[in-house]
């Protein structure tokens, strides 16, 4: 229980930093991708900030044993670069191109209740849910 | 530019804060995407971070309702826009926390390319949209 209630303190700040951010503004978020036209690069001192923080964040808590709240860190094996890396990157881009949202931002203002997160929801849950079906076929 | 930059800087904040706390990495498409395969000792913090990043949205629509201006888009295009983002974070293990911020913190190599790969293809798409075909 108590690392659900750090999941969800995390989630709730990490979401109000979005929102700060202007990654929750569709708009702003195609500007910053329309590197061929009317280029609007502020959108990445977004990444600069997170990553700025998050960097040395990360290898602080590495030097502790454990995490608080749970028995172990859990640190992503290396693995390769492989096939689906870049197929799912790509698709991924090409949505995020079409409306401007990714999961985090969109699921953020999913607690807005506006049509259009909503109807993204839909998407995004329904992509991810095809996406295990065909993962446990082992078709992918 | 600044709110940017502070954005980002609490982003990372709360990146480090699940690190810290829970011990994982902070990938909005992975924490969420887990829900879907049904484990009960691994799903409640998953739902917990959802529900953070609901009510986290609910309460900034209200100071700040500005930041949630909404694009206006055939439904079908946001849909479709979804469901690739659905399927396509699932299928390359990542979205833009996952490997974006916290895998480039991390210098994983999977991440770096990752986050090359689908900005350029989002760049592309928004060129081939707006540029080629002339809108939705």
């Amino acid at each position: 229980m108590k690392a659900a209630l750090g999941a969800y303190l995390t989630g709730l700040i990490f979401s109000v930093g979005l929102a700060i951010s202007g990654m929750t503004q569709p708009k702003k978020v195609l500007a910053f991708l329309d590197v061929l036209g009317d280029w609007d690069p502020s959108l990445m001192f977004v990444m600069v900030g997170a990553i700025g923080v998050y960097s040395i964040a990360y290898r602080l808590v590495l030097k502790k044993e454990k995490p608080i709240l749970e028995d172990k860190l859990q640190i992503p094996e290396p693995k390769k670069v492989d096939r689906p890396l870049i197929i799912g990157a790509a698709l991924f881009g090409i949505g995020w191109g079409l409306a401007g949202f990714c999961p985090g931002p969109a699921l953020t203002s999913l607690g807005t209740l506006q049509a259009t997160p909503l109807i993204f929801a839909v998407g995004l849950f329904g992509g991810m849910f095809l996406f295990k079906g065909l993962r446990d076929r082992k078709v992918i | 530019m600044i709110s940017a930059l502070i954005g980002g800087a609490i982003i990372g904040l709360a990146s480090g804060l699940l690190w810290l706390l829970n011990g994982r990495i902070l990938g909005v498409s992975g924490i969420i995407g887990g829900i879907l395969n049904w484990i009960p000792r691994d799903i409640l913090w998953r739902v917990f971070f959802l529900a953070g990043l609901l009510s986290g949205g609910a309460l900034m629509y209200r100071l700040k309702p500005e930041n949630f201006e909404m694009l206006p888009m055939p439904s079908w295009a946001i849909l479709l826009a979804g469901l690739l983002v659905g399927f396509g974070t699932r299928l390359s293990n990542g979205c833009t926390s996952g490997h974006g911020v916290c895998g480039i913190s991390r210098l994983s190599m999977r991440s770096i390319v990752a986050t090359l790969v689908f900005m350029a293809m989002g760049a592309l798409t928004v060129g081939v949209v707006r540029h080629l075909l002339g809108g939705l």
